[in-house]
């Protein structure tokens, strides 16, 4: 059997890993497990009837649809923040660089209490759309508001670095050899960010499927129409409905493992591209 | 005649976009970030102070938001440290020896990222809860975890059990492990070595992870929601209060007690870019990789 480590003069590999295996044990695999086994007590039979139930895929849909909505917008207005923030220099960008970060470190139900005030009908924002007979809070709108919040530094902070890295004299020659600066763009700077915004799309859909704070002020929750699937999860815990909840809650730790791995494949194609 | 000029002109033209566009890219950028972040943002504090002081500091003193700002430090106290010690023995392990099954190990430390709030919440029920595995154990011996302050720690670690290692892991393995393996063989212990060599050259690193860890660790809401029980004055962390007094209509109070949640965002924002300015001026490598 090939040797499961290679010999180091350094000590402290067996503490080390041996409580990194501990603790994660302990934190992250023993209490995930609990969702297969107490899923394994409904069977099949009663995971599928639980999971194909109209509420919950009513709920599934909604999340999907405005998670998919809210990482449309920020890869497109994301892109060109990141653009913005690299090529261009003007007063307060330092400022304006930080304050990307705040939906990564201002609380969920701070942002969802705000936007939920904002977007109400006699809200700043709200009231604009309220005179057009327009109601984002309360409805499937109000979700994407909050997704849309929730993820809008993923594809800045994964497009950043790499537009950042595309090398000026590429672009120089594509515009000696008469290339236009849109010909440019399309032909020379974005197949080379290409991955990196589609990896920030992918982290932001993925974060918003699981969201759940900033979307329950100003959803609105109603069944079939704005519940998030989240949400669903802690009303059956509500009903002591265990069993229920944790096949919903296994279901959604399929998919988010999926986009994980796709994630991860993307970055792997990414980097790749990156060395070529 | 005018060849050499109009070529010139052509290049700028297509390496830099004309002044309009630049123009109006900004003002694009700009607009979306206001009116997602800083409306949102300012938004946080015109509402808890719009109705004056008086009121602000009232809703700061009611005893039962006191408890649950004890609450939220108390949780944070224990995760942030738990998982400061886990992040630098997994990274110590990940990035200083090679072994198999690495980058397994590495997916499984990111697991609690791919893990929606509710349900890391639901996960601890389905374990010490009244119907959980150790539920039958647990009340025989009268220990209560879920709905109470032990259930809300315990969802706080998970939650943020990989901001840490995650930093580390990258920033060790760019260093490598050869200033290591210099001080053993001149002698150094194993502690000696960690705490002269490793220690500095990751303490920006560290600290950066424990100021995301932290952020986190203050401002969770779902999980801790889930096993919380909400019971004022007694499990009721920060952003549980916030949402208990929403949902009373008391939205002066609400604002006043979001807005030290929102201090600590703009504290968490404004260390952060300290603590990446100084990686920068170090000349050191960015964990994220981003100055060289």
């Amino acid at each position: 059997m090939a040797q499961f480590k290679a010999h180091s003069v350094l000590p402290g590999f067996n503490l080390a890993l041996g409580f990194t295996l501990l603790y994660l044990s302990l934190i992250v695999l023993i209490p995930l497990s609990s969702l297969f086994f107490k899923t394994a007590t409904l069977g099949w039979g009663g995971f599928w009837e639980v999971t194909t139930g109209e509420r919950v895929l009513a709920s599934l849909r909604v999340t999907f649809f405005a998670s998919f909505a809210a990482a449309v917008l920020n890869a497109i207005f994301g892109l060109v923040v990141a653009w913005v923030l690299v090529r261009y220099t003007f007063p307060g960008k330092r400022l304006v660089d930080a304050l990307v970060d705040l939906p990564f470190a201002l609380p969920t139900a701070v942002a969802g209490i705000t936007l939920a005030m904002l977007y109400a009908p006699n809200g700043w924002i709200g009231h604009y759309f309220a005179e057009h007979d327009i109601k984002i809070a309360y409805t499937p709108l109000g979700i994407v508001v909050a997704l849309t919040f929730i993820g809008l530094p993923f594809v800045v902070r994964t497009v950043q670095p790499v537009l950042a890295d595309v090398e000026a004299e590429i672009e120089e020659a594509a515009a000696s050899l008469g290339a236009s600066r849109w010909d440019v763009f399309r032909r020379v700077i974005f197949p080379s960010i290409y991955p990196a915004l589609l990896t920030g799309f992918a982290l932001a859909f993925a974060r918003s499927i699981g969201e759940y704070g900033s979307v329950i002020f100003i959803a609105g929750n109603m069944p079939f129409i704005s519940e998030i699937a989240p949400l669903l999860i802690v009303s059956k815990l509500e009903q002591y409905d265990y069993a229920g909840a944790t096949a919903i809650a296994l279901l959604m730790l399929i998919i988010s493992f999926i986009l994980l791995l796709a994630i991860n494949g993307l970055q792997w194609w990414s980097n790749r591209r990156e060395i070529r | 005649m005018s060849l050499p000029h109009q070529l010139i002109n052509n290049r700028k033209i297509a390496t830099h976009e004309s002044k309009a566009v630049t123009l109006v890219l900004i003002t694009v950028a700009l607009s979306y970030l206001l009116l997602f972040l800083g409306i949102p943002l300012f938004a946080v504090f015109y509402e808890a102070l719009g109705k004056g002081w008086t009121l602000y500091w009232a809703a700061l003193q009611d005893p039962d938001a006191w408890s649950a700002i004890e609450l939220t430090l108390i949780a944070a106290a224990i995760a942030v440290p738990a998982n400061l010690v886990f992040g630098v023995a997994a990274a110590w392990a990940i990035a200083k020896f090679e072994f198999r099954g690495k980058s397994v190990l590495i997916t499984l430390i990111d697991l609690p990222f791919a893990v929606s709030p509710v349900v890391s919440g639901l996960i601890y029920v389905l374990l010490f809860g009244a119907q959980g595995w150790f539920g039958p154990w647990l009340q025989e011996h009268d220990i209560k975890l879920i709905f109470a302050v032990p259930g809300i720690v315990l969802v706080t670690i998970f939650v943020t059990f990989p901001f840490i290692a995650r930093e580390l892991i990258p920033l060790m393995q760019a260093q490598g492990k050869d200033e290591e393996e210099a001080a053993i063989s001149l002698g150094a212990s194993g502690w000696q070595t960690f705490w002269r060599v490793t220690v500095p050259n990751i303490k920006w690193g560290l600290l950066y992870g424990v100021i995301l860890c932290n952020a986190r660790a203050m401002g969770e809401f779902g999980a801790v929601s889930v096993v919380s029980g909400h019971i004022r004055g007694m499990t009721n962390t920060i952003p549980l209060h916030v949402e208990i007094l929403y949902n009373e209509y008391n939205f002066v109070a609400a604002f006043s007690v979001a807005s030290l949640l929102a201090l600590l965002a703009l504290v968490t924002l404004f260390a952060k870019s300290i603590v990446e300015y100084k990686v920068k001026d170090n000349g050191d490598r960015h964990p994220h990789g981003e100055t060289e």
